[in-house]
């Protein structure tokens, strides 16, 4: 075992990306395809964690990532409880920390959190001997879906050291923008961000560039083009004038996906899309459009992530002299 | 491998044997099954590199063999087994008849044969082939399963503080297997 491989794992939780070092990353990255392998087999299915618990805990409604993980957890033999907030203590009042303790004599292996919330995962983590997993924590992090974004882009293009990258939509409020940026520039891709001056945010990295029209996002040539879901439910706070205006100005428009087609640009979005607004039904179509291959990839992707984090546990099992 | 002091290296086949001792399995392999499809499956690593040779020692009479190779980690027994699940490496199994061909398993060292257990429940996971057997190039004895070796190249019962290693030109730039003796065995 090389040098690199030692330090790759031990971590007890998955936060967020930043924290990450790069052999973690890449530990995490190399490992996604074997567990993809898993999908084509006759018996989709394999005993790495079998006797281990699983536990979906979402404050905030997720049909799409919950189902992911779900899946991705019994894939590995896991057990795994959906904790959802309608049915549980929560509306009567119960924290966040009651509810953990509550939940500790469960004795859950992992625990997986989806919070309003930024900073909840984090607090969860510190008061449980379970491995966390950040499902998304306001607008913090959301790193799985970093993960599952830079496999898919490792997958079709090779490598994402040196790829363009532009990200349109609300930055500000998005953690998808958030941790798929900073994994995409930790990886080594150039990123550069597009959408309404509001929800651009003023403090960013030096080297992310922010672009004013879908024209000078052309100009920069992007390998491709990561559009951002608009939540409907924010239009009421007035960042833009109207879901016609957003598609007109920040959407892949008919005449924008002849030019997409023409360069060979990639599309992703996180899913699930507006039709009509982020983009135009063609564009689900279109042959390098990758929407369906990022649902597929987040399911290898939490299952590579399960098993680092329970390669970290046993290595700090390790640790302890007995 | 981190068995600590290394004493004494011996010999136990040369790469000529090794290559003889391939032959050999070859043709028993070739006098079991005269006409049935088979598949040849390596154990990575090394029952990869051994299931291609294998292969290309029979090539001219059997023109039909497909390869398979496959990574066990999933379904090992010993999971607190840190360095071999950090190790998982991908199975490569594009079989697409399987269900219809004898699969033949390869590994360079067969010893307490949990590995091939593995091997099974792996090989399960892809297909329901009609007959499975085993081939090996070194047993070194010490079994804790009941599992016996189909064809194998060399029986050499090791003592405590003794391990086998296999030397592939494929792995290792060069072939030959040895005998490794800890300090304080003693050599018999």
């Amino acid at each position: 075992m090389n040098e690199q491989n030692v330090n790759a794992v031990g971590r007890k939780d998955l936060i967020d990306i930043e924290s990450l070092r790069l052999e973690e990353l890449q530990f995490i990255l190399d490992k996604t395809p074997l567990f993809k392998d898993i999908m084509r087999r006759k018996t989709k299915k394999v005993p790495v964690l079998k006797g281990k618990h699983v536990l979906t805990l979402f404050y905030e409604p997720s049909t799409r990532t919950r189902s992911s993980f779900e899946i991705a957890a019994k894939r590995l033999s896991a057990d795994v409880t959906n904790f959802t907030v309608s049915t549980s203590s929560v509306v009567k009042g119960e924290t966040v920390v009651d509810t953990i303790s509550t939940l500790q004599s469960l004795q859950v292996d992992f625990i997986i959190v989806r919070h309003a919330a930024a900073g909840i995962a984090n607090l969860i983590a510190k008061h449980s001997p379970a491995s966390v997993i950040n499902a998304g924590d306001g607008y913090h992090a959301h790193p799985t879906q970093a993960l599952l974004d830079a496999y898919t882009i490792v997958e079709r293009c090779g490598t994402v050291a040196g790829k363009r990258v532009i990200i349109v939509g609300d930055i500000l409020h998005s953690r998808v923008a958030r941790s798929t940026s900073m994994i995409l520039r930790k990886l080594g891709a150039k990123v550069a961000v597009l959408g309404p001056g509001p929800l651009i945010p003023d403090e960013r990295h030096d080297d992310i560039v922010a672009l004013k029209s879908f024209d000078e996002a052309f100009q920069w040539e992007p390998d491709v083009i990561y559009l951002l879901r608009i939540q409907l439910e924010r239009q009421k706070d007035q960042f833009f004038p109207s879901l016609h205006e957003y598609h007109h100005l920040y959407g892949v428009t008919n005449e924008r996906l002849d030019h997409i087609r023409q360069k060979g640009i990639w599309i992703m979005h996180p899913g699930p899309v507006n039709r009509g607004v982020e983009l135009v039904d063609d564009v689900m179509h279109y042959e390098k459009c990758l929407i369906n291959e990022q649902v597929e990839n987040g399911i290898a992707a939490r299952m590579s992530v399960l098993y680092w984090l329970q390669l970290g546990s046993m290595k700090r099992e390790d640790a302890i002299p007995s | 491998m981190s068995d600590g002091m290394i004493d004494g290296v011996t010999e136990l086949l040369s790469a000529t044997e090794l290559e003889a001792a391939l032959r050999d399995m070859a043709l028993a392999i070739l006098k079991r099954h005269p006409e049935r499809k088979l598949a040849f499956v390596g154990i990575r690593k090394r029952g990869g590199p051994l299931a291609q040779r294998m292969r290309q020692i029979l090539q001219e009479t059997r023109q039909d063999i497909v390869l398979g190779e496959m990574d066990i980690t999933f379904h090992r027994d010993d999971l607190h087994n840190l360095e071999a699940m950090m190790d998982l490496g991908r199975s490569k199994m594009e079989i697409p008849d399987l269900d219809e061909r004898c699969v033949i398993l390869f590994d360079d060292v067969l010893f307490t044969g949990r590995t091939i257990r593995a091997a099974i429940d792996e090989l399960l996971d892809f297909g329901r082939p009609p007959k499975i057997e085993l081939a090996v190039l070194v047993d070194r004895g010490h079994r804790e399963l009941p599992i016996q070796p189909d064809y194998c190249g060399l029986v050499y019962e090791t003592r405590p503080g003794e391990y086998i290693q296999v030397a592939l030109k494929e792995e290792d730039g060069h072939d030959g297997v040895y005998l490794h003796q800890k300090k304080g065995t003693r050599v018999r």
